[in-house]
C-alpha cells in the first residue's frame, strides 16, 4: 500500500491496509510522501505481489506512470498494480494504459476490492 | 410493553447507542445558570453573543484555491459578487509542505490541490482588487503560516490598509497535522515555536488577526468521532495555551485571538450538542484551569465545515442535501463562520455551479428558514441536552487518557492519538460494509444506470509550467543581495530565541520564495517523520 508525493490524505490508504490485513495479507504500507523511486525500491526489496496506490491530491497521472516505468526498467513487470481514491473517470484510461490493472473509485467496497485482488494477483 | 422496531440497536455516526426518547431524568441534575446561561452568558453553552444571528449573521465563508493566483483571484472576486462575505484560502500540497513549484518534489501538485503560492510576487495578484480592510480573509496552512501572515501583511501595506485594520486567521495548527492532517515539515519543538511567535506578534502589532484555528476538522475527516474531535481539538487547545504561558505571554493577551474549527456530520443531534459542549468545556478550562479574566478568553468562537468525507461520489446530487443538513446543524449548534461543501468534491474541486449552490444553501438557511431569528432554540430538549452532557463528559474522559499518556505531544511521538483515529474510520467503514449504517446512494438505494458526473473542475496543465516560470522570473528580478541578506539574518534569529515575525517581513518583502524560507529552517531543525499506524 503506498502514497505518492506530496498527499497526505491517508484515511484511505489505512482503511484499505488494514482490511488486506484483516482478510490474511501481508501488507507493508509505505507511508507519506514516497518518491516514485522510493516505492519501487521497496516493492524489489520486500517482492510484493501487489502495489496499490491511494491518490486524493490529483499527482497520480504523473507519479504512477514514472513508478511503473522504475519498475519495468528493473525488469518488473508481474506485479499486480492498483490505483484507488479521487481519480476522475475521464483520467481512468490513461493510468490503464501505464499499466495499473483496475482504479476503484470513492465508496468502493473493500469486499470487492479485495476479491478482485486474490483473483488478479499475477504471482 | 415493547412495540417492534425496525432495528435491534440505534446508533448514530458514532456509533453510541441511541435508547428510543429522552426524558427528564436523562438531564436530571443539571442547573440552568450554571450549565448553561443566557446566550452571550458563562459558560456561554448557548452562544457566545446575546444576540447571536440577530445581530449579524455568521460568516459564509467558502473554501477556495486552483491553479494560480490568477484563477483564485478571479474564484475570490466571483464568490464575493454571490455575498460571501469572507474568504478563505486553499493552498497546493507544495505550498503547504514549503516546496517551490520548481522543486522536484512538486511535479504534477502544482495548483492541484489549491492555489500556488511561492513569492510576495503571487500574493499580490492573488489580492488584487480585494480591499483587504474590508475583506476578512482565512488561509488554511500550517507550517509556513507565518510566511502567508507576513505575505498578507506586505499586501496590505502596499494597498494602504494598516496592520490593525485586516482580520482574519491562519490555520496555524501544527498539533492537528502531527494527529491527523499531516502536513507537517518540523518536528514539535521548533513548530510551536513559530506558533508562539506569531500569537505574540498579533498581540501587539495585528489585534484583529485570529492567530490559530484549533482544527478539529481534519481530526474528523481522517476518521474520528465526534467525541474525539471534540476532546482532541479542545486538548490541542489547551496545550496552545499552555505553550504561550510558557513563552512568558499572559493568558489574556493572546487567548482571545485563539479560534476554532469543527467538522459537522451528518448525525444532526450530536453535531449541535459537539458546538455547544465544546463552548461549555472552553469556558470552564479557560476559567477555572488557566485564570483567565478576560471574557474573550473564555468564549470559544469557532468556524465550520460540512463533512467533505461524507460525501459520495455515487448519485452527487444527493450531497445537496447532505450539506443541508449538516449547514443547518452548525447553525443551530452556534458557528461563527461556514463553509459549505459542494456537491462534486468527491470527484474533484468545486466547480462554479457547484460551490454556487454550495454558498446559496447558506443563504437560504440564513434568509427564509428563520432559525436565525431566534438564539439556541434547542436548548431545554431532554435529547439536546444529555447529548451536551454526554459529550462533555466523554471529552473528559479523552482528557484524561491524554494525560496518561504524558500530553499532547507524548501522546503524538507514540502515534496514540493516530491509532485512535485510525480504528474508527475502519470500525465506521465496516459497519458501513455490513449495512449496519446506510449511505444513500452507495450501500442502499442504489442506482444501477448512474452516469457519470461531467462537468467537473479541472486544472489545466499549463499552470505547473506558468508557475515555474514565475518563480524563476523573481528570482531573476529581485536584489539577490539584499534577499540573501534576509535569509541569512532569518537563520541567525532562528538559532536565539528572538521573535521571528520581523525576519520572516523581511524576508518576505525581499521576494525570497517559501521554499527559501522553509528550507532555512530545513536545514536548521529538520524534518519531522511519523511511523504510521493502522
Amino acid at each position: 500500500m503506498a502514497k505518492l508525493g506530496l498527499d497526505a490524505h491517508d484515511r484511505g490508504a489505512k482503511v484499505i491496509a488494514r482490511a488486506y490485513r484483516d482478510a490474511g495479507f501481508e501488507v507493508i504500507y509505505t507511508g507519506l510522501y514516497q518518491r516514485p523511486e522510493a516505492v519501487a525500491a521497496a516493492a524489489i526489496q520486500e517482492d510484493v505481489d501487489v502495489i496499490a496506490i491511494s491518490s486524493l491530491a490529483g499527482a497520480h497521472g504523473v507519479l504512477i506512470p514514472q513508478l511503473i516505468q522504475l519498475l519495468r526498467e528493473q525488469g518488473v513487470d508481474d506485479v499486480l498494480i492498483l490505483a484507488g481514491g479521487i481519480i476522475p473517470d475521464d483520467e481512468v484510461p490513461a493510468l490503464l494504459e501505464a499499466g495499473v490493472a483496475r482504479v476503484f473509485g470513492p465508496g468502493s467496497d473493500l469486499e470487492e476490492i479485495i476479491q478482485y485482488t486474490r483473483e488478479n494477483v499475477k504471482r | 410493553m415493547a412495540t417492534a422496531e425496525r432495528k435491534e440497536r440505534f446508533a448514530g455516526v458514532s456509533g453510541r447507542p441511541v435508547k428510543r426518547f429522552y426524558g427528564p431524568e436523562d438531564i436530571a441534575g443539571m442547573e440552568y445558570e450554571r450549565d448553561l446561561g443566557d446566550p452571550g452568558e458563562y459558560p456561554f453553552t448557548r452562544g457566545i453573543h446575546p444576540t447571536m444571528y440577530r445581530g449579524k449573521l455568521w460568516t459564509m465563508r467558502q473554501f477556495a484555491g486552483f491553479g494560480t493566483a490568477e484563477e483564485t483571484n478571479a474564484r475570490f472576486r466571483y464568490l464575493l459578487e454571490q455575498g460571501q462575505t469572507g474568504l478563505s484560502t486553499a493552498f497546493d500540497m507544495p505550498t503547504l509542505l514549503g516546496y517551490d513549484s520548481d522543486h522536484p518534489y512538486a511535479n504534477g501538485e502544482v495548483g492541484k490541490l489549491g492555489v500556488a503560492i511561492d513569492s510576495l510576487k503571487d500574493f499580490e495578484i492573488l489580492f488584487e482588487g480585494i480591499p483587504l480592510d474590508k475583506v476578512s480573509t482565512s488561509m488554511t496552512i500550517n507550517p509556513p503560516a507565518s510566511i502567508m501572515l507576513a505575505m498578507y501583511l506586505v499586501v496590505a501595506e502596499k494597498q494602504g490598509v494598516s496592520w490593525d485594520q485586516v482580520s482574519g486567521t491562519i490555520q496555524n495548527d501544527i498539533l492537528k497535522d502531527y494527529i491527523a492532517q499531516k502536513t507537517y515539515i518540523y518536528p514539535p519543538a521548533p513548530s510551536m515555536r513559530l506558533i508562539t511567535d506569531v500569537m505574540a506578534f498579533c498581540a501587539r502589532h495585528v489585534p484583529k488577526w485570529n492567530t490559530i484555528s484549533i482544527s478539529g476538522y481534519h481530526i474528523r475527516e481522517a476518521g474520528a468521532t465526534a467525541a474525539q474531535e471534540l476532546a482532541f481539538t479542545l486538548a490541542d487547545g489547551i496545550a496552545y495555551v499552555e505553550a504561550g504561558i510558557k513563552a512568558g505571554l499572559d493568558v489574556d493577551e493572546f487567548a482571545p485571538r485563539l479560534s476554532f474549527f469543527f467538522d459537522v456530520h451528518n448525525d444532526f443531534f450530536e453535531e449541535i450538542a459537539k458546538f455547544r459542549a465544546a463552548r461549555r468545556i472552553w469556558a470552564r478550562v479557560m476559567r477555572e484551569r488557566f485564570g483567565a479574566r478576560n471574557p474573550r478568553s473564555w468564549m470559544l468562537r469557532t468556524h465550520a465545515q460540512t463533512a467533505g468525507v461524507s460525501l459520495t461520489a455515487q448519485q452527487p446530487e444527493n450531497n445537496i442535501v447532505r450539506v443541508t443538513l449538516q449547514a443547518l446543524a452548525a447553525v443551530l449548534g452556534g458557528t461563527q463562520s461556514l463553509h459549505t461543501n459542494s456537491y462534486d468534491e468527491a470527484l474533484a474541486l468545486p466547480s462554479e455551479e457547484a460551490v454556487r449552490i454550495a454558498l446559496r444553501t447558506q443563504q437560504i438557511i440564513a434568509e427564509e428558514s428563520g432559525v436565525a431569528n431566534v438564539v439556541d432554540p434547542l436548548a431545554g430538549s431532554y435529547y439536546v441536552e444529555y447529548l451536551t452532557n454526554k459529550l462533555e463528559e466523554e471529552a473528559y474522559a479523552y482528557f484524561e487518557q491524554i494525560e496518561a499518556q504524558g500530553g499532547v505531544i507524548a501522546a503524538i511521538e507514540k502515534g496514540w492519538f493516530q491509532q485512535q483515529i485510525a480504528d474508527s474510520a475502519y470500525r465506521f467503514q465496516r459497519r458501513v460494509m455490513n449495512g449496519d449504517y446506510k449511505v444513500v446512494g452507495v450501500n442502499a438505494y442504489v442506482d444501477p444506470n448512474e452516469k457519470p458526473v461531467t462537468n467537473i473542475l479541472k486544472v489545466n496543465p499549463e499552470v505547473q509550467r506558468r508557475q515555474i516560470e514565475r518563480v524563476r522570473a523573481v528570482r531573476a528580478a529581485r536584489d539577490q543581495k539584499a534577499a540573501e541578506a534576509a535569509l541569512a539574518e532569518l537563520r541567525r534569529a532562528s538559532q536565539t530565541d528572538e521573535n521571528l515575525m520581523p525576519y520572516i517581513l523581511e524576508c518576505v518583502r525581499r521576494y525570497c520564495t517559501v521554499g527559501e524560507i522553509c528550507g532555512v529552517w530545513r536545514e536548521l531543525w529538520g524534518e519531522y517523520r511519523e511511523e504510521s499506524v493502522y
